[in-house]
């Protein structure tokens, strides 16, 4: 896709700056390949709502991706476009967490998901929206309003499925803990993270965890559910190490620009 | 994921004198959204500034609503043709994000608009942080009835959420505050 603006005219902001272009690609294939699972519900939801609840919350992860990776493209002083991340590259380099991967499952499971993802990114682009970049700062403060939405929506299904019939506490129950052991990877901290947290250029995801278990626990158990606690966290998205079903995912994905290279309409 | 491009170069218009900026932005500001023309571009706060950048050029900035509202390419694409028929070929459209658009920026006019097309206008944004559980109470845009509550979080568009009025048990479209 083109971008649909201008750059800003000013020559000053192709400072490069390797690590800032990798952590953001980081945050924008965690909206693309999430916002591409939730796509994977459109006429299959439970309710038409439903249906239009899921795909609107699609469009705005993303509207995210395409702000992210533009930016990325510019920072790393490439100028690559959207389109070149999301439809050039392999899958061993693509750097979601494997949580926004998994596939959508029972829709408990798709729940689960957007509890675990929306309570984290709703902190982090917060915590973003104070970065000492004005770049990633702007970004942070928009796509937190709207992940708040996004974050009251799960909310919402968490309890209604918690607290609605013994069926569907069952599942949601399950669903938890389908997700729960992909949860810890949203906020692993490595060399690229603190040195950009040191620079007070993005925000270190660690520190946000207490909260973000403190917010969802209370969903949670509010829900009449259980917190679960994963014999193990599963880790690799970070690293392109990703898993089995990722696959089919992205070729599905990337197959209309595979088939047609570089087709406009 | 593509942007409309066009496959063939745009015909050469002749050359127009070139409009002063305010009546620019007057021609900017009137054009109408694509997922809501009753209002135009300036009465739903999208457009920020007209004025020319520092290489001279005539820059339009606009806040779009959403990241990933699908009608943001056309705007952009209005607002170019628009620069282009007022004798600013060159002109150029920057997307600012920061302040963001809130509902808060839609104007008294754009707000009466849309009521008088049944679309409740927005009740103020919350602020940043937890979306209140308990919205304000968005009156019916056919009865006035405060009494209507919350069907369909998400609308016919994406800034769009569906409310019911128990009292004339009409559904409406409300502008969600964000």
């Amino acid at each position: 896709m083109t971008t649909s603006t201008d750059p800003a005219p000013t020559a000053g902001t192709a400072r490069v700056d390797a690590r800032l272009a990798v952590h953001l690609l980081r945050l924008g294939d965690d909206a693309l390949v999430l916002g591409q699972r939730l796509c994977q519900w459109i006429t299959r939801a439970p309710t038409i709502e439903e249906d239009m609840a899921l795909s609107n919350i699609a469009l705005d992860l993303i509207g995210h991706a395409r702000t992210l990776f533009t930016l990325s493209g510019r920072v790393d002083g490439t100028g690559r476009s959207e389109d070149e991340f999301a439809f050039t590259r392999s899958d061993r380099e693509f750097t979601n967490a494997l949580l926004t991967e998994l596939p959508g499952g029972d829709f408990a499971v798709t729940v689960a998901r957007q509890l675990a993802y929306t309570h984290y990114a709703a902190l982090y682009y917060e915590a973003l929206a104070g970065s000492a970049d004005a770049r990633p700062a702007a970004f942070g403060e928009r796509a937190a309003r709207e992940v708040a939405f996004h974050r009251m929506h799960a909310d919402n299904w968490t309890l209604r499925l918690g607290l609605g019939t013994p069926e569907s506490s069952r599942r949601m129950q399950r669903g938890l803990e389908r997700v729960w052991p992909y949860t810890a990877e949203l906020f692993d901290e490595d060399e690229v993270v603190r040195h950009l947290a040191a620079a007070g250029t993005v925000p270190s995801p660690a520190p946000l965890r207490p909260a973000w278990e403190r917010r969802v626990s209370e969903v949670v158990t509010r829900a009449g559910l259980t917190v679960p606690t994963p014999s193990q966290q599963l880790r690799g998205g970070r690293a392109g190490l990703h898993t089995e079903e990722f696959g089919p995912l992205i070729a599905e994905m990337q197959s209309v620009h595979r088939r047609f290279p570089g087709g406009r309409w | 994921m593509n942007g409309p491009t066009p496959s063939a170069p745009r015909p050469v218009p002749p050359p127009r004198p070139a409009r002063a900026v305010a009546e620019v932005r007057a021609l900017v500001e009137a054009l109408p959204d694509p997922e809501l023309p009753m209002i135009g571009l300036g009465d739903l706060g999208v457009i920020r500034s007209v004025a020319p950048a520092a290489d001279g050029v005539l820059e339009v900035e606009i806040t779009p609503t959403y990241l990933g509202c699908p009608a943001l390419p056309a705007i952009v694409s209005a607002i170019r043709d628009a620069l282009a028929a007022s004798g600013h070929p060159e002109g150029r459209v920057r997307q600012v994000l920061s302040p963001p658009w809130t509902t808060d920026r839609v104007t008294a006019a754009g707000r009466e608009k849309l009521a008088a097309h049944g679309i409740a206008p927005p009740v103020p944004a919350p602020a940043n942080g937890p979306v209140p559980v308990a919205p304000i109470a968005v009156p019916c845009p056919h009865c006035g009835s405060r009494a209507t509550r919350p069907h369909s979080p998400f609308g016919p568009s994406r800034c769009q959420s569906v409310l019911r009025c128990t009292a004339c048990h009409e559904l409406f479209p409300h502008l969600s505050a964000l």
